[in-house]
């Protein structure tokens, strides 16, 4: 399916069962959280509330949320720049969040991080990661200390089809295969990096480099977030055992630009028909037909309501002051010199 | 009277460390067999579950050492080549350094990193000869290149103790000396400076080796000029406030370092001390040239290298 780029993965006929301990409503909700908080933060990327820019998430949610509802609330995850749905999907409080994003004192990483750094260690996100495939070997690394620790505690670890093609992930799928991780290598295969698709950048396949170091794959349709519960259920289970790292392929689409700036100067990379038609199968609608109209409406209302009230603690939040820019630059405390010598 | 080589004070930190605190481990190429000499006998002693040989995966281990490190290990890196340190630049400098500050301090990475011989060995050439410790004092990160077996080990505890990644160079023209250890070895701080040769006229700042070649020259020039040999010990953070003392006293600065010249740690070392601290003359730097590579035949190799003469010359210059 990775040549498939581009294309709408067709739908199966039949809903793929919601696993055990699951609620129907719940991912809906979970995915609802996200596509009203990421247009919640394009207004206030518009307004200038949040400076410098966003890479909006808006068509991937079933992804974040199949993954992260597989996971235990021990259990870790590592991000990227694309990142926001995976840090709702793991459980950080969206006020907290969107106060990050805007720069205030009260966000989960105090203002120091935004929106490509967001990190909530006690919810279990390590972070998002800048770099294309920078927080694979980190992931891993976690993965190895946890499991020497004696823990079963699993990471998912989320990168895009961009970092196929980046030699740290393939170094780590090679370590994480060899030594047994419990780790999910979790490809958003968008279609897409930035505005190169996937067709004129990635020889072979997501599964085949899995394969490659003997490690199982599975490509699942990215916008029915059942599917991607299911494959990583199964994932979580193998990583649990200790029977080691799995890639998961999720196909899916951003209906949205790479990023904030892509927006005002309007590329015409991708057609109006082919977004259109992955338009059709949006992952909110796939998940919310499988409820009752009233629950739908229902949810939706009350995440209108949390986001609203996000909004509020941001704007109402203060800044972070001016005089500790570096606060925490040192673990151990030291402080570098000031840009200029003093007296 | 024990006699302590360089390399062996490294290997004897880093097994004292493994023995005190079970959180720290070793990663890296060859490091059960030891070919580096950093870890040999510790695979046997701690076991390979505690000192890793990994594959060739310079950018995947030290991220993983990261990773480690965020949910409680104290990592021990090995790189055998110096050069290595530019292939996991953005490892270090990018994800390792940022992470404390990114996350509004959730966590800490106190990872070490240690080129048991860097800088010139002499006939290994363009890629095998870096001493790349100004570029790791650029972007903040603590970075350590100490100039005696006792000073090794003591700053390598420091190191493995610390809760900041940290970088330990160890010059490969440092690695062979022997020091009669008279006291029991102790941890050094980071940041804390030494002066090992008090004088009156001039102070020379040297960087690792080149510590024994400045003792060398104050010696040989003593009838002619009093020479204060400073050596930093740790290049960042800096001991600014000792050097300032110094030149409080001399008046005029030297430093000889192996690094470029362009923004080199001499380039720092002389704008810090023209800005703020007190000069009589004119201050010299002795270095590497600007864009060094080392070539391959040793007199090329050589005639990089900053050494004895030039140090010479410039102490003479500045005390003109």
């Amino acid at each position: 399916m990775a040549e498939l780029a581009g294309q709408a993965v067709t739908a199966g006929t039949a809903s793929p069962p919601c696993p055990a301990g699951h609620d129907p409503a719940g991912l809906y909700r979970s995915m609802r959280l996200i596509r009203e908080f990421e247009e919640c933060a394009l207004g206030l990327v518009k307004s200038g509330e949040i400076v410098g820019g966003i890479h909006p998430y808006i068509g991937e949610e079933a992804v974040a949320v199949g993954v992260c509802a597989a996971l235990l609330p021990g259990d870790l995850i590592t991000s990227t720049h694309r990142g926001h749905g995976h840090v709702l999907a793991k459980g950080s409080d969206p006020a907290a969040m969107l106060a990050e994003l805007c720069g205030r004192a009260t966000g989960l990483n105090q203002g120091r991080g935004g929106s490509m750094h967001a990190a909530d260690v006690s919810a279990g996100i390590l972070g998002a990661n800048a770099i294309v495939g920078g927080a694979a070997p980190i992931a891993a690394g976690a993965a190895w200390a946890a499991r020497r620790a004696g823990s079963d505690q699993v990471i998912a670890t989320f990168f895009g089809d961009g970092a196929l093609n980046q030699g740290v992930l393939l170094e780590t799928m090679n370590l994480a295969a060899l030594w047994s991780l419990p780790v999910l290598f979790v490809c958003e295969n968008n279609g897409y990096a930035t505005t190169m698709a996937t067709s004129g950048a990635v020889a072979g396949s997501a599964s085949g480099r899995a394969a490659a170091f003997g490690m199982p794959s599975v490509t699942v349709d990215g916008m029915d977030v059942l599917a991607v519960l299911g494959a990583t259920t199964a994932a979580v289970a193998r990583a649990r055992a200790g029977q080691g790292p799995t890639l998961i392929e999720a196909m899916t689409y951003r209906y949205g630009p790479h990023h904030t700036i892509e927006q005002r100067i309007r590329l015409s990379y991708r057609s109006e028909e082919e977004i259109a038609r992955w338009r059709e199968r949006d992952p909110l609608d796939i998940q919310g037909a499988r409820l009752p109209a009233a629950t739908r409406t229902l949810i939706d209302a009350e995440i209108a309501e949390v986001i609203a009230a996000a909004r509020e603690f941001a704007r109402s939040s203060p800044e972070p002051s001016p005089e500790g820019a570096l606060e925490f630059l040192y673990a151990s405390g030291l402080k570098g010199r000031g840009g200029v010598a003093d007296g | 009277m024990a006699k302590l080589s360089y390399a062996k004070a490294l290997n004897r930190a880093l097994a004292d460390e493994l023995e005190r605190d079970q959180s720290v481990c070793v990663l890296g190429e060859d490091v059960v067999a030891g070919i580096a000499q950093f870890t040999l006998g510790l695979a046997k002693r701690f076991g390979t579950d505690r000192v890793i040989d990994t594959p060739i995966s310079e950018q995947a281990f030290t991220s993983m050492a990261t990773g480690a490190a965020l949910r409680g290990m104290r990592p021990v890196i090995e790189f055998q080549i110096p050069s290595l340190l530019f292939l996991v630049f953005e490892q270090i400098a990018n994800q390792a350094h940022k992470f404390s500050l990114m996350t509004g301090g959730q966590v800490s990475v106190p990872v070490t990193y240690v080129v048991p011989s860097s800088g010139s060995r002499e006939g290994w050439a363009g890629q095998h000869s870096d001493h790349p410790y100004s570029l790791f004092a650029h972007v903040g990160v603590k970075t350590i290149v100490p100039a005696t077996p006792s000073d090794a080990y003591g700053l390598l505890v420091s190191a493995i103790r610390d809760d900041d990644p940290v970088v330990l160079f160890a010059p490969a023209l440092a690695m062979g000396l022997r020091e009669d250890v008279t006291s029991e070895l102790v941890p050094v701080p980071i940041g804390s400076a030494r002066v090992r040769r008090p004088g009156s006229d001039v102070t020379v700042v040297a960087v690792g080796h080149l510590v024994s070649v400045a003792l060398d020259v104050a010696e040989e020039l003593a009838s002619e000029v009093s020479i204060e040999v400073f050596d930093p010990r740790t290049v960042y953070p800096f001991d600014w406030e000792l050097l300032a003392g110094s030149l409080e006293r001399t008046g005029r600065l030297v430093v000889i370092d192996d690094s470029n010249r362009s923004c080199g740690l001499g380039a720092e070392v002389l704008a810090t001390a023209a800005e703020e601290m007190h000069l009589v003359a004119p201050p010299r730097r002795v270095g590497r040239p600007d864009g060094a590579v080392l070539p391959f035949a040793l007199a090329l190799d050589r005639a990089i290298q900053p050494g004895h003469d030039q140090l010479v010359a410039a102490i003479r210059a500045v005390m003109k």
